[in-house]
């Protein structure tokens, strides 16, 4: 007997991309534009729901092409792949929120969809009203929700709020009702899209928790993360998408390990010959690269050194000061820090080339994704003579750590290991 | 075939030509409820007056309409003082023109939730249409005390009301069904409804009599006149609740045969373009 869940059968989804606007340079072919703008503007909106020879069009952009895969009953899937890669498009066609352009899918069950924690949540009522909308809004009915009533309050942890306006809840507290209400959904099938990237640790350790509880109750569950710790921890089976194709599939610490290693080809090296090289009118990159120690893993794990290199092309003549910047963010968009040659550099350049390195030292850093979203360089501390945004991306992983036990990514954007020291007896209490 | 294990359903661009499907909205009917009362516990949140606009603004409306076309220009009533000759007129206008209205921004509004989960879209302009249902039993209340200050007692045919109640909602719906599915896609639409609904307001019998029509254009102008179903309501209205004239059986005939083709074209372009809903949201 088959046990299939989910089969998915060649699924493409096309979308229309905007072209340029058309330029004039005559008042009179700005005026016949202008005149047939109302045409141009609906023949643009008409074609939103129309994709009659998409194959062939330059304008269309397929978030999803040819995706064919089989899920079965109690298995937890993990969806990864780079921004864009059509994670979310091809959940959305499984939740049947969007049409598929082509292709086709079967789902055997009840399906849920937690595409975003807090759907339909209104701050005008109450908590107890809330949770009847949001739990019909995801396809429970009010008896099933009669029933939980109580198991969701408890989960949530805000009994005594309950029949106050959501409005007067801090965040945290919509976040964790609102998790409650979609945890206590009983679908055979759950589809769950990035919605541990909220909230703080204790909630994020908590909504893994009941993810890895609902998938032994022998719930089929397909998620979508950045968190490949988490997608690690939970998943029994992986596919990886990019450009809207599955290019890979199978077991997950496979499928994490192989997209890690093309991760770190493609994002941590930057090198360009002269003629290509990003630059402005006084320098050009020639190479940006994040180095680190790969004889014993071929990943980044969160504590360990590793240093990133600059090589450039200085063309002014005239000696000057030289200050090498960048911006550090993670994936939630904060500065983690700003980096900064002057640190302990003061030196005067001219023209020529230079390689520059820093060193980030052990200890430090947090597992996550993280970018170095611009880098400058700076001449004598006021005039920016080159600027280059995302110049590498990487992504440095969970690594095991005695101290806190085994329970995912540690709160706080940084993970330094801090000096401590213990005085005890009589000296302590003076 | 694993397809008669366990219930399943398939996904594909292929066009499926039932107009509802009753089985899943049964199975959403809860939801619904709530959409509804969420609009309605929302609704007046935060204002001073709260339920006390549902009457204010039909009142309000019935005032002017009584100082500026029964007391200035003085638009002949049929022999109903004015004051009560356009409250039952404002009544279910009010009703039907905000029902349209709410109906035509749903989707719009509602877009976030278009974009996160499934359930079946039509619930959405629906909503609407339940829940000004309250607003209209509120304002009701006042026709009913009207009736009781200018000593007019309604007739029979007040038994009519439920029917004249339906043709009045499946309009607003029909229309919304249309509005809504067009102005998620083309948001022109939104600019147009301010001046589309007070087009229809001056087109519908509020401020003078439907008999007027029938005087100045003669009695063919007046049966097309009962093509726009709001006539036959508001006709109906005043004759079944105040008994002056006879109930306009004519025009209401006329009424039901475009409201049927409002409704069932309406859901059957919602239909075909519901599926690319979130794709436009």
């Amino acid at each position: 007997m088959s046990n299939i869940a989910i089969s998915s059968d060649k699924l493409s989804k096309a979308y229309l991309i905007g072209l340029k606007d058309e330029v004039h340079d005559t008042l009179a072919g700005a005026i016949s534009s202008w005149m047939k703008f109302p045409f141009k503007n609906y023949r643009t909106l008409k074609r939103l729901n129309t994709f009659k020879n998409a194959e062939e069009r330059e304008d269309y952009f397929w978030a999803l092409k040819d995706v064919s895969f089989e899920i079965n009953h109690g298995e937890v899937l993990g969806i990864i792949g780079h921004n864009g890669a059509g994670k979310s498009t091809l959940l959305k066609i499984l939740c049947r929120i969007t049409e598929p352009t082509s292709g086709k899918a079967r789902v055997y069950g009840r399906i849920a969809s937690l595409l975003e924690v807090g759907t339909g949540f209104n701050v005008e009522l109450t908590g107890r009203e809330n949770v009847y909308l949001s739990g019909t809004i995801l396809g429970m009915t009010k008896k099933e929700i009669d029933k939980k009533f109580d198991e969701i309050i408890e989960f949530s942890g805000i009994e005594k709020f309950i029949d106050t306006q959501a409005k007067k809840y801090s965040n945290g507290m919509r976040i964790r009702l609102a998790f409650a209400i979609a945890a206590s959904i009983e679908t055979e099938i759950m589809v769950i899209d990035e919605v541990l990237n909220i909230g703080d640790a204790d909630f994020q350790r908590k909504s893994i928790a009941k993810i890895e509880s609902l998938a032994k109750q022998g719930r089929t569950v397909l998620f979508v993360s950045h968190n490949l710790s988490a997608i690690k921890a939970i998943c029994t089976r992986a596919i990886q998408l990019n450009h809207g194709k599955l290019i890979r599939e199978g077991e997950v610490s496979k499928v994490v390990s192989v997209y890690l290693s093309s991760f770190a080809k493609e994002h941590t090296v930057h090198k360009y010959d002269m003629e290509t090289a990003p630059s402005s009118e006084y320098a050009k990159l020639i190479k940006a690269e994040l180095k680190f120690d790969d004889t014993k893993n071929d990943h980044l794990k969160a504590g360990d050194p590793f240093e990133f290199e600059f090589v450039f092309y200085n063309m002014m003549k005239e000696e000057h000061i030289l200050d090498v910047v960048f911006q550090l963010k993670d994936e939630l968009d904060n500065i983690v820090f700003i980096g900064s040659s002057l640190d302990n550099n003061y030196v005067k350049v001219s023209e020529g080339y230079f390689k520059w390195t820093c060193k980030v030292p052990a200890d430090f850093m947090n597992q996550g994704s993280y970018s170095l979203h611009k880098f400058y360089l700076i001449k004598n501390k006021t005039d920016v003579i080159f600027e280059q945004r995302e110049v590498l991306s990487f992504e440095i992983m969970y690594s095991f750590d005695l101290r806190i036990g085994n329970v995912g990514r540690k709160e706080g954007i940084v993970k330094p290991k801090l000096d401590w020291n213990l005085l005890s007896g009589e000296n302590a209490g003076k | 075939m694993p397809s008669n294990i366990v219930p399943h359903f398939d996904i594909s661009a292929k066009k499926k030509w039932k107009l509802f499907d009753f089985k899943e909205l049964v199975k959403y009917k809860d939801l619904l409820y709530f959409f509804v009362l969420r609009d309605i516990t929302v609704l007046y949140k935060q204002t001073v007056l709260g339920m006390l606009w549902a009457i204010l603004n039909p009142v309000m409306s019935m005032v002017i309409f009584s100082v500026i076309f029964g007391g200035l220009a003085k638009i002949d009533s049929d022999g109903i003082p004015y004051p009560i000759f356009s409250y039952a007129a404002v009544l279910p206008w009010t009703y039907f023109s905000q029902s349209m209205s709410g109906a035509t921004s749903s989707l719009v509004g509602n877009a976030h939730l278009l974009t996160k989960v499934y359930f079946p879209r039509i619930l959405i302009p629906l909503t609407p249409i339940f829940s000004k249902l309250m607003d209209f039993t509120i304002a009701f209340s006042i026709l009913l005390v009207m009736m009781f200050v200018y000593n007019i007692s309604p007739t029979w045919n007040v038994l009519f009301l439920p029917l004249l109640m339906i043709l009045m909602i499946l309009t607003a719906l029909g229309i919304g069904m249309w509005l809504s599915s067009l102005a998620i896609q083309y948001r022109d639409v939104r600019f147009a409804i301010g001046f589309f609904t007070s087009m229809l307001m001056y087109a519908a019998p509020v401020v003078f009599p439907a008999s007027l029509v029938a005087e100045k254009f003669g009695e063919t102008a007046y049966l097309l006149y009962g093509l726009y179903p709001m006539v036959g309501v508001i006709e109906g209205f005043r004759s079944s609740l105040l008994g002056f004239n006879p109930m306009p059986w004519n025009l209401i005939g006329m009424g039901s045969i475009s409201a049927i083709i409002l409704f069932f074209s309406g859901a059957l372009h919602f239909k075909k373009t519901e599926k690319i809903f979130a794709d436009v949201a």
